[in-house]
């Protein structure tokens, strides 16, 4: 297989499980298969992994040595990410139970 | 993928000489711009929980009657496919097809992400037919802070390809060119990544039952 | 109703008028303060006329994309602003000494000049001050030619100014937000306040802001992309570390106060309700925002002070820092920490105890790394030889002053003694006893010792150190007094008093504060007498500190390239090592031609359609709105369809000046330390054996 054809076939299958992790999320929330807590942890679970195949096949970031500096990026990003926006949830969220 | 990658999303490869090695640095501080920007839409993403709450939406229109799923459906797997074709013209520029492929490829993912912002342009218009506009509730202005958001940034990028359009067909594909287009990849697949969120969170987390 | 070309601007506008329809002392001041932006800006304009100076102005300087050039104009932006923060200063600890149950200032004048002097200060003075001297020194001190980005320098020094001159046109037309440095509404929402001002702020702040996103995307790059050949990570000086990590800053705590500016002028605009009082907003919100970009932010002000110093204290104790890997660990840590303490800005807001406690925690963990960095420079300098200049009376008076600020802002850090002192002048001695011994001495020391590699002459050592003494004592006496006036509870921000007990404590500092003032007309002094003095301060042969980076091994001020061939890189404190080693100052094999960014117009295209933009939004002309962003993005956009974008320096030219510089440091007699301010000091150093044998890396 030509380099040609595996990175289009990369694309095709980011596509692919993209448009699977879609579908799934809007069916259930379409057809009421789940309700409360559990469907909102299922939406997050599934986006999350959606993130991944997004980061994975289309933005082609990957584990291996050359490219550590942007992962390290990400990994940074997502630390003061994780920090501010649960940050602001925890503290609006306490302020609002005491309000 | 062959050796020598400098940096995140699909290289031109060591065959495009000055134009894969000059876009290390120019990439890589794209890559930290588009950082600092998922970080201003995680702020707006935390600012929008945060007044998703009877609260924050004072009484007003709710989600339920203002959201259609069906056209979200539609717009979601719109963004998903322009990334898809997207990746294709970046294909065809590190294979070197020509300004012709590349130029084809791209007019249909800035067709699909008009496509896009057309059908939320109407979910907009209904919105505000119900009532759900930002001078109403704190909920409703965190919701336009953020969806909007999203599309002033695809509106830039669909911007941003009419102008890679031009530049081709007037500089042709110089090194500077084809960085361009590579750092425009990134932004259009970062968009659709931004848009997973937005869906999830806003849109489903809005009509769960 | 607006009107439709003029918006909401009008007659009663301009500060002179409103004066002279009431000749109040607060509207004379205020028109004085106008006045004085109005003469200074034509002062200049006819000084570059009468001597010709356009021409030269704009091409070497306004369209420059050399990052030394640019360096140098932020600090003169950050020197312009001090000097009107500082009046500013003076003004509110004048009218606190004659404030008990009056003074000359109505309330919202004052409210004005707070506002507008922490504004300043915080993102005109000491935000252009690092961003120039990084931009100076940083790629000196990797081995780099450039920026990464050049042309994206230009464009972010043109948005600072931007923020800088909305400041300033704000004494000229309309008034400034009286919302205080941080701009808390629903103070400042559309209900309180319909005035321009907190408009004025939102649009300088998010304008400079965006300037200040992009410095940070551009020394990340420059860092990781641009170091010269054999200059590992670990073999960076200390202040390359320190740049890191404020770009990390800039990059990320940025963001949170451009989503809170804009959401703020979304409700002031837009009639949305993201922090007003009713449906459903929530101001709080706004103060959680505004602190998530705050706390980080003043981290991102010290941590490149850090560095200078750590440049400094080496230098001129005549030894390796202490604890290098110590130095780089406490700097991350510091760094990442910055992001996880902001909530102690607002523990009275009503969260839980528990919420207080986790981050009071935090808060009192950042003392630690601190206290890392103290102890190593102060190990540094031991049994050194130290040399007392100008910079080292600045660094003795940080260690005192400094670790004063810092206990008290373990204090602070205490959930129960913050709900006692906050916002109180406690508060005020605190932050300006971090920020001046911090900040503004880390910049004025850093200023005073890297001036003679920007311009090929040192600055006069007398008025510096009186400056620098005038700075101590000032500092001291204006800021300790108010620590005791907090603790008796005096507010901060309140234009009178009525307890006679606070008044000799108010004079107290009012003394202070006229010693600050004179440290300033020092610095100026200085400046003066230095250039008028220039051949005789003379060093241009590049070395006047017996320096240890890569910046001292060239020649000052350097050319336009930077380094005739970019230096291998073998070392730590590289030149210090070529220099014992007999490896400086040798002739390379061969010079190459070297590539360089043409100068360009954008930066300055995009200055003056931002500042029409800013001023647009503040007073409504929605068309000149348009037209300037339109303007604006046509140009970028026009800019990317140019092609022709460097030049070539061609091998023969870099080499004839190269080899020219190398013989004047052939003849030149070299001096030891003991003469390092003496005339004879040209820019050549004796290298001198350490007061004790370093061990090699």
């Amino acid at each position: 297989m030509t380099d040609r054809q595996r990175e289009t076939r990369m694309y095709l299958v980011g596509f692919g499980l993209a448009l699977t992790l879609t579908l799934v999320p809007f069916a259930l929330v379409h057809w009421g298969l789940m309700q409360g807590r559990t469907l909102a942890i299922t939406i997050a679970v599934l986006a999350v992994a959606q993130i991944a195949v997004h980061l994975r096949f289309f933005l082609h970031i990957d584990l291996s040595r050359q490219k550590r500096e942007d992962l390290q990026l990400i990994l940074f990003t997502v630390l003061l990410l994780a920090i501010m926006a649960f940050g602001t949830l925890w503290i609006m969220g306490n302020l609002a139970t005491r309000m | 993928m062959s050796g020598g990658n400098l940096h995140p999303g699909l290289n031109l490869g060591d065959h495009h000489g000055k134009a894969h090695s000059g876009a290390e640095a120019v990439v890589f501080g794209f890559w930290i711009f588009l950082m600092s920007d998922v970080v201003i839409f995680g702020l707006v993403f935390a600012s929008y929980l945060t007044a998703a709450n009877p609260m924050g939406m004072a009484g007003g229109t709710g989600p339920a009657e203002a959201f259609d799923l069906g056209s979200v459906f539609a717009q979601t797997v719109i963004l998903l496919a322009s990334s898809l074709t997207f990746g294709f013209a970046t294909l065809a520029l590190r294979h070197e097809d020509g300004r012709r492929a590349i130029a084809r490829w791209l007019a249909v993912s800035l067709f699909l992400g008009l496509g896009f912002l057309t059908l939320e342009m109407r979910d907009f218009a209904h919105m505000i037919e119900v009532g759900a506009v930002p001078q109403r509730s704190g909920y409703w202005s965190a919701f336009w802070g953020l969806v909007p958001l999203h599309g002033l940034h695809l509106a830039a990028g669909c911007l941003w390809i009419v102008v890679m359009l031009a530049q081709m067909a007037t500089l042709g594909l110089v090194p500077a060119v084809k960085t361009r287009l590579l750092r425009l990849g990134l932004f259009w697949h970062c968009l659709d990544l931004i848009w997973v969120a937005v869906f999830s969170i806003v849109y489903l987390g809005g009509l769960m039952p | 109703m607006t009107d439709p070309i003029f918006g909401r601007l009008d007659l009663s506008s301009f500060a002179f008028v409103r004066a002279f329809d009431n000749p109040t002392v607060s509207e004379l001041i205020g028109a004085g303060a106008a006045m004085a932006v109005v003469l200074g800006g034509l002062a200049v304009l006819v000084i570059l006329t009468w001597f010709r100076l356009w021409a030269p102005l704009l091409r070497v300087w306004l369209t420059s994309v050399d990052h030394k050039r640019i360096g140098i104009m932020y600090c003169v932006l950050a020197l312009v602003m001090l000097t009107r923060g500082v009046i500013e200063g003076v003004l509110m600890r004048t009218q606190q000494a004659f404030g008990l149950h009056g003074g000359f200032l109505t309330p919202d004048h004052f409210s004005e000049l707070f506002s507008t002097h922490g504004t300043i200060m915080i993102f005109f003075v000491a935000m252009p001050f690092i961003a120039g001297v990084i931009n100076y020194v940083l790629p000196l001190q990797i081995g780099a030619r450039d920026m990464a980005f050049p042309v994206m320098n230009q464009i972010s020094l043109g948005l600072t100014a931007t923020g800088a001159a909305l400041v300033m046109l704000s004494l000229v037309v309309g008034e400034f937000s009286t919302g205080g440095w941080a701009n808390y509404p629903p103070y400042t929402g559309a209900d309180f306040q319909p005035g321009p001002g907190p408009d004025y702020w939102i649009w300088s702040i998010v304008l400079a802001g965006i300037g200040t996103t992009l410095s940070g995307i551009n020394f990340a790059v420059t860092i990781y992309k641009g170091r010269a050949p054999g200059m590992s990570f670990l073999r960076m000086p200390i202040f390359c570390w320190t740049v890191i990590c404020a770009s990390i800053i800039m990059i990320f705590a940025l963001p949170p106060l451009t989503v809170a500016a804009l959401m703020l002028a979304a409700d002031r605009y837009l009639d949305f309700h993201f922090f007003t009082n009713d449906l459903g907003g929530n101001m709080m919100n706004y103060v959680n925002l505004f602190w998530l970009f705050g706390h980080p932010e003043v981290y991102l002000l010290i941590i490149p002070c850090y560095g200078m110093f750590s440049e400094i204290v080496p230098t001129f104790s005549g030894k390796r820092i202490y604890g290098y890997m110590s130095m780089v660990y406490a700097t991350m840590a510091i760094a990442v920490l910055s992001f996880c303490v902001w909530l102690h800005h607002f523990f009275t807001m009503g969260q839980s105890a528990n919420v207080n406690a986790a981050f009071g925690i935090a808060s009192m963990a950042i003392a630690i790394p601190t206290g890392v960095k103290i102890y190593n420079w102060v190990a540094t300098i031991f049994r050194g030889r130290i040399r007392m200049t100008v910079p080292m009376i600045y660094v003795v008076g940080f260690f005192y002053l400094f670790t004063v600020g810092g206990l008290t802002g373990v204090m602070l850090a205490n959930p129960v003694i913050s709900y006692q002192v906050h916002n109180t002048l406690f508060l005020v001695a605190h932050f300006h006893n971090v920020i001046i011994p911090g900040v503004l001495f880390g910049l004025l020391a850093a200023y005073h010792y890297w001036f003679p590699k920007a311009f090929g002459f040192r600055l006069h050592e007398g008025w510096g150190r009186r400056a620098a003494l005038l700075w101590i004592a000032g500092f001291s006496f204006t800021f300790l007094p108010l620590y005791w006036l907090g603790l008796q509870g005096m507010p901060r921000r309140s234009v009178t008093f009525s307890d006679p007990s606070f008044q000799p404590f108010m004079w107290l500092a009012f003394f202070g504060a006229a010693l600050i003032l004179s440290a300033l007309t020092c610095i100026c002094i200085q400046l003066w007498v230095s250039i008028r003095q220039r051949d005789r301060l003379a060093a241009p042969l590049g070395d006047p500190w017996n320096g240890r980076s890569l910046e001292w091994s060239i020649p000052s001020p350097p050319p336009a390239y930077n380094f005739a061939v970019i230096p291998q890189v073998t070392q730590r404190d590289e030149f210090t090592d070529a220099k014992a080693t007999g490896r400086a100052y040798a002739e390379p094999e061969a010079y190459e031609d070297i590539e360089m960014p043409n100068n360009t117009a954008i930066g300055l295209i995009v200055c003056v359609c931002a500042t029409a933009l800013g001023l647009a939004l503040v007073f409504w002309i929605w068309w000149l709105a348009a037209l300037s962003f339109c303007a604006m993005v046509a140009a970028l956009i026009g800019r990317t369809f140019h092609t022709e974008t460097t030049h070539i320096i061609p091998a023969a030219e870099i080499a004839a000046d190269h080899r020219a510089w190398l013989a004047r440091v052939g003849v030149a007699g070299a001096v030891n330390r003991l003469d390092e301010t003496h005339e004879r000091n040209a820019g050549l150093a004796i290298p001198e054996r350490p007061a004790r044998a370093e061990p090699a890396e």
